[in-house]
């Protein structure tokens, strides 16, 4: 019996995943944008399994404008990350300190 | 029944592993290779959840366009791996640490409230004639409308951000300036020379 425990856990682990992911791979910004968007899967599973569990669309809408934003963050983070290589040869996030006083 | 929860606990134990795979991979195009894997199981996850429409945009948004976006900035950068990985180990106690001690706190909340609320140990079953795709679209354009239209300039603003961030003028590149083209006049190009005609020697 698969129900909603089950997907509330596996959204639990892959959202604890990509945490870890995020303090390991904190150097490589790619990465760190890869993580980013696991996160918001799992996050969307959550809202699934309540939508499905308490039998209302809004939260698959929610899912929808999730995926939206999640399409446009990426394509302007890695917009970013493109000028910012051009700029400083580098995507070491310790070395992108030019903010610094 | 049974079967279900086969398939389920196979494709949720792919899906832990290819995310696994994401975190740990050496190269960063081995990491977008598991994250489309990754978004592959997640929507046959959320097939088997009856959320139909949200797993086909899933698979066409985020593996056809989002993963692309990825795999072409990263091969675009040629980015040192040795270098960017150099610091890997050093803080993966720290992470695991932290990750093992979210993942049982939130199990334990997860399954010790679910003993306590009385949830039932499956889905209710969609009554007959359901269509996911149709019911999504009932809400969306009647009740989520003004969100919907917000979402559509959100994309928008993508668009011109990604463009305007990334184009670049290059000192010397020979382009056509269209303003100058259409406003050029024959005055300014020819000069017409009145003169004899020649004789025959």
């Amino acid at each position: 019996m698969i129900g909603l425990q089950h997907y509330l856990t596996l959204s639990a682990m892959l959202f604890v995943l990509s945490i870890a992911g995020i303090i390991i791979n904190r150097r490589n910004l790619i990465l760190l944008l890869m993580c980013i968007e696991l996160m918001l899967l799992a996050v969307n599973f959550n809202f699934i399994a309540f939508s499905r569990y308490l039998g209302d669309e809004t939260g698959q809408v929610f899912v929808f404008f999730i995926l939206t934003v999640a399409a446009a963050e990426a394509a302007i983070g890695l917009a970013i990350l493109v000028v910012l290589f051009r700029t400083r040869r580098s995507i070491n996030v310790q070395e992108l300190n030019s903010l610094k006083g | 029944m049974i079967f279900e929860a086969m398939l389920f606990y196979l494709f949720a134990a792919v899906m832990i592993g290819a995310a696994l795979g994401v975190v740990f991979a050496k190269n960063p195009v081995h990491s977008v290779m598991f994250l489309v894997l990754t978004f592959f199981n997640a929507a046959i996850l959320w097939l088997m959840a009856e959320a139909e429409f949200l797993a086909i945009v899933l698979v066409l948004v985020y593996v056809g366009a989002v993963m692309v976006l990825f795999l072409f900035v990263i091969m675009m950068l040629e980015v040192n791996v040795e270098a960017v990985k150099r610091g890997l180990t050093r803080y993966a106690p720290l992470a695991i640490a932290i990750a093992l001690i979210m993942v049982i706190e939130l199990i334990q909340l997860i399954w010790l409230r679910s003993r306590d609320v009385q949830i039932s140990s499956s889905f209710a079953p969609n009554p007959e004639g359901y269509e996911n795709t149709k019911a999504l679209g009932a809400v969306l354009y009647t009740e989520h409308v003004y969100a919907f239209e917000i979402a559509a300039v959100i994309l928008l603003l993508a668009i011109v951000a990604a463009i305007t961030l990334t184009m670049r003028k290059r000192p010397g590149l020979k382009v056509q300036d269209i303003s100058k083209q259409v406003s050029v006049r024959a005055k300014d190009r020819i000069r017409i020379v009145k003169m004899d005609a020649e004789k025959k020697q």
